[in-house]
């Protein structure tokens, strides 16, 4: 009777002890890359996605084999998982050494909470690296005067894109005032065609509508106020006239039908810029090489035409004002050690935005963030957009970072549920302006 | 422990009974430490590490500060609160009501025997398979007003704006809910309704009872408690629905499918308030075991025994 009793009570010993091995040996793997220490190089987080994807890994796989102390570990995210995730990581004390972002408001809580270094004291002895990208990439990159990443990629501004084809056969010509717009879509809508694409569901995609006509009527002041929080800075009548704007123009069904059960993720919007069932489309740049890819030569045929947003009558904003992505940044993680900082800090220098590189977003359709490109960009099949492009991000007095990156994260998600509701009319424009300027200062 | 072991008199003759049944949940004792342990620290301490986290100030990045009863008074002063917790009993009680009757219908005819039936329960229980995240993209690709099902197959009547109009979104949902969902129910039922014994349809035909009095007198009583089990997993489970809701709508248009576990998640993660998020959590698990207890309440103090029992 004995023996089997001490032999069942030591294997439930075992078993009451097992979940504490399980849990050491996890709590030993979830130590995360940010903690890898020793020999050199340094761990990045990047976004998935072509043609991102590739040429980060080459640039990273080149920089890794000349320099082999200084390997360049990579992984690869999902845009919108990314953002949950790298959050989570930087909260937990786990970031990579090369933290990828945005710049604007989530880069100032990083900053903030220290997670990151400051880097403006290595710009200055770098100067050759800081002179060689346009200087408005720096803006979303600095946070109460000091540099706390680096940018790089390209430059991508919101544009009017619009469909030639449809423009030609209705005999009318591209927008370049309010009034023009709201004639074309009543010259749209009677033809039977959407005036304007929109992926309302994704809401950010409504916010560039906001982020122009602001800018048109009340001139980059206003959104610099309240950037900086100033007090009642939402109320600007301004921001009152942009919302009944953009509600006029809802009435007037200036967008979709459905445009806000559709998604910009799926690149419906853009289907429906090339497949002609609407006539324009204000969008960023990056949609360029998505639609020369799926729009089956709609834009290699020299169908898809581009503008700047049109002039509000009686607006005090500079019409050659740009709105959207100033460049794409890469900081580093306070957390990491010298070593790895060091690894990541000559990879910003000698690794990233390479010739190679430069040549490869040139052949995507994007303009990267260098000076002196000129040349590169003319001998491309794609030059009448690379230019227009470069010349509107270079010429442009005021380049106003997208709002949902300025911000920080409580205000900008805030933004993106009031326009959702703005769009819908189910909040009057007075409403938007109350309800936003309750998030000042959060 | 051990000392009890050892020093048990060797003699069983000397052993009563009822010692041994003390000396067995003694040594069964044991057996639940693993399973407490697993409790303790997947949800004791979670549990109590969100409702810490409702007294304070953190963004997720920096530093936590205390925050006293500030978020507790701003969530529940805030209008969207109503909305989210409105929200939620709507779609909990349409939920219940559109699901429940589907499957225990289709529970009851599944259960027969015939073969077609078995090749029908294989399509009926297919959505069961597949994923929330899969299952709302499908849908979201179907119901595209201009990429959609309605353009494929020319019928203008489906190129509705399903996901852009609030209380077409919101009714939606709901179908896609009851779609996802009521297979898992009606395998339920359908175990339920195979486990009444056969001898009292028997009874009930010699007495000359209908098809219909059999369905109300025998088969629906005797599934009682299978009704509740089905109903409480299907309430406490819509206070937790998000997966499909968040990749269907995201919450919009405006805020009209904006639920409770959703709005928790976009506070949280979208917007870093993470204490007001941690108030709709608590909020949250006060209401889900409110409802787990009311349920099970229902189901009486016989609940333990036999469904069975006099026959």
């Amino acid at each position: 009777m004995k023996q089997p009793q001490t032999s069942r009570r030591s294997f439930l010993a075992l078993a009451a002890l097992t979940p504490f091995a399980v849990a050491a040996t996890t709590a030993c793997g979830t130590s995360g890359p940010g903690a890898s220490s020793g020999s050199g190089g340094a761990s990045m987080w990047y976004l998935s996605g072509e043609p991102n994807q590739t040429t980060m890994q080459k640039a990273a796989d080149a920089f890794s084999s000349a320099n082999p102390n200084d390997k360049i570990t990579v992984t690869y995210f999902q845009n919108d998982a990314y953002k949950t995730k790298i959050k989570t990581a930087i909260g937990a004390g786990q970031a990579p050494t090369i933290i990828y972002g945005w710049g604007g408001g989530t880069l100032k809580t990083y900053a903030e909470a220290n997670q990151v270094d400051d880097l403006t004291s290595w710009f200055e002895e770098n100067p050759d690296l800081k002179k060689k990208f346009f200087p408005s990439s720096f803006g979303a990159a600095t946070v109460n005067g000091k540099i706390y990443a680096l940018p790089n990629q390209y430059v991508a501004p919101i544009v009017l894109f619009y469909n030639k084809e449809l423009f030609e056969k209705a005999g009318v010509q591209p927008p370049k005032t309010w009034d023009d717009v709201m004639s074309l879509v009543k010259t749209f809508n009677d033809m039977g065609v959407a005036p304007f694409s929109l992926g309302g569901q994704s809401r950010w995609t409504s916010m560039m509508w906001l982020e122009y006509l602001l800018d048109r009527i009340g001139g980059a002041g206003v959104f610099k106020a309240i950037f900086e929080g100033k007090p009642n800075a939402w109320l600007d009548p301004a921001v009152i006239e942009t919302g009944t704007k953009i509600q006029e123009l809802v009435s007037a069904e200036g967008f979709i039908k459905g445009f806000s059960s559709i998604t910009a993720d799926s690149n419906a919007d853009q289907a429906l810029l090339f497949t002609g069932k609407a006539a324009m489309m204000l969008h960023g740049t990056w949609t360029y090489g998505g639609m020369k890819k799926n729009g089956q030569n709609f834009v290699q045929d020299g169908k898809l035409g581009f503008v700047q947003f049109p002039t509000v009558p009686g607006g005090k904003g500079d019409p050659k004002n740009g709105v959207g992505n100033p460049a794409q940044y890469m900081s580093i993680s306070s957390k990491a050690s010298d070593k790895e900082k060091e690894s990541a800090k000559k990879f910003f220098k000698d690794g990233i935005l390479t010739e190679t590189v430069i040549d490869t977003y040139i052949n995507s359709g994007s303009v990267p963030i260098v000076n002196g490109i000129e040349d590169k960009l003319n001998t491309s099949p794609d030059k009448d957009f690379l230019n227009f492009v470069y010349d509107m991000a270079k010429s442009a007095p005021n380049f106003q970072q997208s709002w949902d990156q300025a911000l920080s994260p409580t205000a900008a998600e805030a933004l993106l549920n009031n326009i959702d509701q703005l769009f819908l009319k189910s909040i009057t424009p007075q409403q938007f302006a109350e309800n936003m300027n309750a998030t000042l200062g959060k | 422990m051990s000392n009890a072991v050892s020093t048990a008199p060797r003699t069983a003759t000397a052993r009563t009974g009822a010692e041994h049944t003390e000396k067995r949940k003694a040594a069964l004792a044991w057996l639940t430490v693993p399973a407490l342990f697993f409790f303790v620290v997947f949800a004791v301490v979670p549990l109590a590490g969100v409702l810490i986290l409702s007294f304070t100030s953190w963004d997720g990045i920096g530093a936590i500060g205390a925050a006293g009863l500030g978020n507790w008074f701003s969530v529940l002063a805030d209008p969207g609160l109503y909305n989210a917790l409105g929200l939620t009993f709507l779609i909990m009680i349409v939920s219940w009501l559109v699901q429940t009757p589907i499957s225990l219908l289709l529970g009851v005819f599944t259960a027969g025997s015939q073969r077609y039936r078995a090749a029908l329960a294989v399509l009926y229980f297919l959505p069961l398979l597949l994923s929330s995240a899969a299952v709302a993209i499908a849908f979201k690709a179907l119901l595209d007003p201009n990429f959609g099902l309605a353009t494929g197959l020319g019928l203008p009547f489906l190129a509705q704006d399903w996901l852009g109009v609030p209380h077409l979104a919101l009714g939606l949902v709901i179908f896609v809910i009851a779609w996802q969902f009521v297979p898992f129910h009606t395998l339920i039922y359908q175990g339920g309704v195979r486990q009444i014994p056969k001898s009292l349809y028997e009874a009930a035909q010699i007495d000359g009872a209908g098809t219909m009095k059999q369905f109300f007198h025998i088969t629906l009583p005797q599934l009682k408690y299978t009704i509740i089990t089905s109903s409480t997993l299907m309430v406490v489970g819509s206070l937790t629905y998000f997966d499909l809701i968040f990749v269907l709508t995201g919450g919009g248009p405006g805020n009209s499918t904006r639920i409770l576990a959703l709005d928790m998640y976009l506070r949280g993660f979208r917007a870093n308030l993470m204490g007001p998020a941690s108030v709709i959590a608590v909020i949250l698990v006060i209401i889900g075991l409110a409802l787990a207890l009311f349920l099970q309440r229902l189901g009486g103090k016989d609940k333990q025994g036999s469904q069975l029992e006099g026959l």
